[in-house]
């Protein structure tokens, strides 16, 4: 059975799909994404606890903090990730545009469809061409013509600002390329799924400064069609891509407010101590 | 030289004929095998069916009822064991996890005639046939039995080498798990392919559970449920016969025999050699 969602045929059974279109489309009513009393373990280890935060559309949030806060965790749970790894819980909630991801009746491969996912190291399929890895996600959910899938393919490599690099050899392996291009192919692959949402895990952290300095413009860019969420060690890198900055400390939202407000003029002393450098 | 070096030179000369002892009984069966097999084959001997009497007869049958026990017990082993080793090392989790794991490693090393025997109580000895239910099919059984747990346990190891940055990147694509699992296979094509031909060149050697289950036949092959001849009872039989011409061409079998399972051990160092590398 297919079922149409955003113009993309989606595998499944018509009950998951029903319960798909139970996710409202009109944008605005809701945040896009809200995470309501969020705890989450691994195994006797409490990640997060009692993590509530309402993320704005088309506006890019930067989650900052020491290692081991929980921002990983966070996004992880935004696009449930997180229970893929054993022994791994969580209560709470996550709304995306009102609506519970955690719900009964939800899809989790539509909530990952609406909710796409760069990873800290990039990890295109080594097995797969440029091209096949940016439609992966169309092809292995049963998309099959070739005309269309080219187009998406460029589509996305030209949002990913990679196009001009690649245009030429799109059959080499998708593993052939240097690392801030491999992480560029990711972003494409993520958008030529058509999500609303884009969460970023640490995605500059293996890059060297050039790269990153792509993958921010980039970033800047996508927050015109796209909601980014980005988690990153690097606060030079969250006040220059963030409209909105949230600081973590020991799995507990210390402080989130507009990026200038929060680099500037911090409410919380253990905000303040972290930027100044003071410890972290 | 001081005692170091001369127990430097100790150890190297012990390895070395420890490595001496270990070649020369597989460099002499290669040596027997390939000078006396050759002697025994013709044109004639690969086309003909057994004969008791005369020197005209060969291994037709023999190759024939070989391949199609190997075809029965792979199309058993192959999906069986890949379902297995999948279930291993993507779904099971904890001690469950653990527990399958240690059994497929146990059957990994059951001795092939206890399969033998199981197989010959519950299918040969209950369902008689006109040669006191030994059959083709019951063959096939065992020897698909022993594939099993080879190629799950080669299957789960070779998926637990794909990083689970690919299992993520998957899902985080909204790929269903049983698409992500199938990429995930492809990334380890090699390791794969080499339990299956592994099992499927262990099984096309064995003898004792085809002396319990395929019990060996003069003619072509008569239907799965009729006793079948292969190249390993071919051998057994003939070599013991204390009839020079049939020793001979027991002889001339095993020699058939050992360079398939040696092409076949070409063909797993082919594959794995066309690894797929992670960057």
């Amino acid at each position: 059975m297919y079922s149409e969602v955003e113009g993309i045929e989606v595998e499944g059974s018509p009950v998951s799909a029903s319960a798909v279109n139970t996710i409202p489309f009109d944008a605005g009513k809701h945040p896009i994404v809200e995470v309501r009393n969020l705890n989450a373990w691994y195994g006797p280890q409490h990640i997060l606890s009692d993590v509530s935060m309402k993320f704005k559309r088309n506006r890019v949030t930067a989650i900052i903090g020491p290692s081991g806060c929980g921002k990983s965790t966070l996004v992880r749970c935004i696009n449930r990730l997180h229970e893929l790894v054993p022994n791994s819980k969580l209560t709470g909630n996550v709304m995306l545009d009102g609506v519970d991801i955690y719900g009964k009746q939800i899809d989790v491969v539509v909530v990952r469809r609406r909710i796409g996912m760069v990873f800290q190291k990039p990890n295109p399929f080594p097995n797969m061409s440029i091209r096949d890895n940016v439609v992966a996600g169309l092809k292995l959910a049963g998309v099959r013509d070739k005309k269309r899938l080219d187009e998406i393919a460029k589509n996305a490599l030209q949002q990913a600002f990679l196009w001009d690099e690649v245009k030429d050899k799109l059959s080499n392996s998708g593993a052939s390329i240097s690392g801030g291009q491999q992480q560029r192919l990711c972003i494409a692959r993520a958008l030529a799924v058509e999500p609303e949402v884009i969460l970023m895990d640490e995605p500059c952290s293996a890059l060297d400064p050039t790269a990153t300095a792509k993958i921010e413009e980039l970033i800047n860019k996508l927050s015109e069609d796209y909601t980014v969420i980005i988690v990153t060690h690097n606060m030079q890198q969250a006040s220059r891509v963030a409209d909105y900055t949230a600081f973590m400390y020991l799995g507990k939202l210390i402080e989130y407010d507009e990026t200038p407000t929060m680099f500037e003029n911090p409410k919380e002393e253990l905000t303040e101590r972290y930027i100044t450098g003071k410890f972290g | 030289m001081n005692v170091r070096n001369i127990l430097d030179k100790v150890w190297l000369s012990l390895a070395v004929a420890a490595v001496v002892v270990a070649l020369a009984p597989l460099a002499s069966i290669i040596y027997y095998v390939t000078v006396r097999g050759i002697a025994a084959i013709s044109w004639n001997f690969l086309t003909h069916n057994f004969d008791q009497i005369g020197n005209s007869g060969g291994i037709a049958n023999a190759l024939e009822g070989t391949f199609l026990v190997v075809a029965l017990a792979s199309a058993i082993g192959i999906p069986v064991g890949l379902l297995a080793g999948v279930y291993i090392s993507e779904y099971a989790t904890g001690r469950l996890a653990d527990v399958v794991r240690f059994l497929s490693d146990v059957l990994v090393g059951v001795p092939s005639i206890v399969t033998g025997i199981l197989v010959y109580s519950a299918i040969v000895v209950s369902f008689p046939t006109p040669y006191k239910g030994y059959t083709a099919f019951a063959a096939g059984i065992a020897l698909g039995l022993m594939e099993i747990p080879i190629i799950a346990n080669t299957t789960s190891e070779s998926l637990k080498l794909v990083p689970n940055s690919l299992r993520e990147a998957s899902a985080a694509l909204g790929i269903r798990k049983w698409r992500t699992i199938f990429l995930m296979m492809a990334n380890c094509l090699g390791g794969i392919m080499t339990g299956i031909l592994l099992a499927t060149s262990r099984v096309a050697g064995e003898t004792a559970p085809l002396l319990l289950t395929a019990l060996g036949s003069t003619q072509s092959f008569q239907g799965w449920f009729n006793s079948i001849e292969t190249m390993t009872l071919f051998i057994f039989q003939n070599g013991t016969s204390g009839t020079p011409n049939l020793v001979e061409q027991a002889w001339g079998a095993s020699f058939i025999l050992l360079i398939t399972v040696l092409g076949i051990n070409i063909a797993i160092k082919l594959v794995t050699r066309r690894r797929i590398v992670f960057v």
